[in-house]
């Protein structure tokens, strides 16, 4: 008997497609070339940073510190152009910086049996200090509008911004590789079980390192185009990033307890969030309500699955109580 | 279907378009467009000092026919202060008058916000001085010399022009307090004979209570050890003022205190006498001439260019004339005083 089963990554989905056709109707400033060009533009550095992070939530660890590291690139990217390097090197150098964040925080965890919880808030004030030693109270601006333009406009004669192009190629390296590879398998596997996983032969320190370099490296990414669309750097850049990108995690489905999730609930959850702001900003909804809306749909995101969860075990235990 | 919606989508237009001519009809003052659609814009909401900020702007949205809207982020970031931008793009604002929450990170939302047509004043909080073309001006509460000198002018008036003077500043890196401090050194010397500083020259007068209550009280203290003549005390700081005036009180003390303080904080004190009066600039006049400048660049009677010219008021009496000075900023004029003449009415709103 084939049973259509609930799942929250899938509801996402109808969620992301209602909030569309809703918006459409709600407000004539929604559905249009520009307006989707502004939610793709406000939820790139998320989109980049959920899907490492989606990595690493499903093999059951955490990265607190993702936006001070998306700072720190950022600073590093200021600060050696401030020092006259030539802007290519910089990238490299913010690049460079971010991985370094992720290593740090992937060796304190894995070399030292450290907990990703208690390490990355740690390094979450540490890079954010490291921010402030490397720009002072001094914001850096007037970069090269060659490459600030890329932040701002979009590709020739479409209405994507420049973003897109880093969403879909980094989205599909992580969505082929988390459903479709060994590592991706290895990843649900210590996340389910990670004592079982190390019977099986999986090298899941190893494996938690390169989740922490991938989630620092991809931080620096974000930071560049960060760095970009704001055409500056400043020591107080992305603050509090780091809770908008697990939430929006938790939102597409992956269960914080590791083990459980799926890539393209968490992309369709970041680009949910992005739209639903969008319908509601032009809907004239004040700022104060879009922060309970958002808190109130992570609630909902957790609470929606347990439920169903429940009612279906309740089912269980009726029916084999019915049997004995 | 399709047809439909298109239909659906036209009829919404074409209500709002009509909403439109009805604010058209009953425009204000003669020059500025009427049924303008103003968006001001905080460096965050929840905050009472924007909250005046805004009442003033829409005083002025009254005046001249237009339709405000007060909007802007909780927290006050550049970052989020861009996605209130990109709103008002997307909804046709004909003016931004905005409080810049990131002198540098919002400069590419406000250059694609003056692409699309609108005009932008920003007011209280300016843009980085390489992006002064994202705006048509800054209107700014004071320059800094006259926000030095007036507290140099409330001291004497709370000593009787004489007697040695120290200052509580914030912290020793505070760009704006050190820029009204070297204001008020050549100033105190020249139009006060009988005054002097207490360590002979103003840098050697300043201590630093870094913005902190307890620091702040704790330098105070300093001030009245090492200099127990001193006759006055100038804060240029809302913290160390209201520092000041509680160790003030609580010690009964004589020492003459003013400084840039919050009407709200700082009303028991001018009401009981402790403090004559301190000043700060009105937030409400802030936006209210930043919302005429804003209309009158938008109806293309205001330039902005170095020397041009605005007005703010819709009656004889109120209208007042504003210069755009360099770097296409223009002041309030002098910092507001706050006495017991006026002090309960400002508590009440900042």
């Amino acid at each position: 008997m084939k049973r259509v089963t609930f799942n929250w990554d899938k509801g996402i989905l109808v969620f992301l497609v209602l909030t569309t056709i809703v918006g459409s109707f709600v407000t004539p400033y929604f559905a249009n070339a520009s307006n989707f060009s502004f939610v793709i533009q406000d939820i790139g550095e998320f989109m980049l940073m959920a899907i490492p992070m989606t990595f690493l939530i499903i093999s059951g660890e955490i990265d607190l510190s993702i936006g001070s590291s998306l700072c720190l690139s950022s600073a590093a990217l200021g600060y050696s152009f401030r020092h006259g390097i030539p802007f290519w090197l910089c990238i490299i150098i913010a690049l460079l910086v971010g991985l370094a964040c992720g290593l740090i925080n992937g060796i304190l965890v894995t070399k030292f049996g450290l907990q990703s919880l208690a390490v990355t808030i740690g390094t979450l004030a540490l890079y954010r200090g490291l921010c402030f030693v490397l720009l002072g109270n001094q914001p850096v601006n007037q970069m090269p509008l060659s490459y600030t333009n890329l932040g701002s406009n979009s590709i020739p004669h479409t209405f994507l911004p420049y973003v897109t192009i880093l969403i879909v190629i980094f989205g599909a390296i992580g969505w082929t590789t988390l459903h479709y590879t060994r590592l991706g398998r290895w990843t649900f596997a210590v996340g389910i079980n990670v004592e079982a996983a190390k019977f099986s032969g999986i090298p899941v320190a190893r494996l938690k390192l390169a989740l922490f370099a991938m989630t620092g490296l991809m931080a620096g990414v974000a930071g560049i185009v960060y760095t970009f669309r704001f055409a500056s750097a400043s020591p107080d850049g992305a603050t509090g990033y780091e809770l908008s990108v697990i939430a929006s995690v938790l939102f597409g489905g992956v269960s914080i307890a590791g083990g459980v999730g799926t890539m393209w609930g968490v992309l369709a959850a970041v680009l949910e969030l992005g739209v639903i702001r969008s319908v509601l900003q032009l809907t004239n909804v004040s700022a104060n309500t879009l922060l309970v809306v958002s808190g109130g749909l992570l609630l909902l995101s957790v609470a929606i699955p347990r439920a169903i969860e429940l009612s279906r075990n309740r089912r269980k235990l009726v029916s084999s109580d019915s049997k004995s | 279907m399709q047809k439909r919606l298109t239909r659906v989508a036209i009829a919404i237009v074409a209500v709002a378009a009509l909403a439109g001519t009805t604010a058209t009809a009953n425009a204000g003052s003669a020059g500025i467009k009427g049924g303008l659609k103003i968006a001001i814009m905080p460096k965050a909401v929840n905050n009472g000092y924007f909250t005046a900020w805004a009442k003033g702007g829409t005083t002025a949205c009254k005046e001249i026919g237009a339709r405000c809207t007060y909007l802007g982020p909780t927290t006050a970031t550049g970052a989020a202060q861009v996605q209130f931008i990109n709103q008002i793009i997307q909804q046709h604002y004909n003016v931004l008058v905005i409080s810049a929450a990131d002198q540098n990170a919002i400069v590419p939302a406000l250059n694609k916000a003056k692409a699309a047509g609108i005009t932008i004043v920003t007011s209280d909080a300016d843009v980085d001085a390489s992006a002064a073309a994202s705006r048509v001006t800054a209107v700014l509460p004071a320059s800094s010399t006259r926000i030095g000198t007036a507290e140099v002018d409330w001291i004497a008036a709370a000593t009787g022009g004489k007697g040695s003077i120290a200052i509580l500043s914030a912290a020793a890196t505070a760009a704006n307090q050190n820029a009204w401090i070297a204001a008020m050194g050549p100033y105190l010397t020249s139009k006060y004979p009988n005054m002097s500083w207490v360590g002979g020259t103003v840098d050697k007068s300043v201590f630093y209570g870094n913005d902190d209550a307890t620091t702040s009280t704790q330098q105070f203290d300093a001030i009245l050890a090492q200099y127990p003549n001193v006759a006055g005390i100038i804060s240029p700081t809302t913290v160390g003022v209201l520092a000041a005036a509680q160790e003030k009180k609580a010690k009964s003390l004589t020492v003459a205190i003013t400084g840039l303080g919050l009407p709200s904080q700082m009303g028991p004190y001018i009401t009981d006498g402790t403090v004559l009066k301190v000043g700060l600039w009105n937030p409400i006049d802030l936006g209210y001439v930043a919302v005429y400048a804003a209309a009158e660049a938008a109806s293309g009677t205001f330039k902005g260019t170095v020397g041009s010219t605005f007005y703010a008021g819709n009656t004889k009496k109120t209208k007042k004339t504003y210069t755009v000075t360099a770097g296409g900023i223009t002041y309030l004029g002098d910092p507001f005083t706050f006495d017991k003449s006026n002090i309960a009415t400002f508590a009440a709103i900042y």
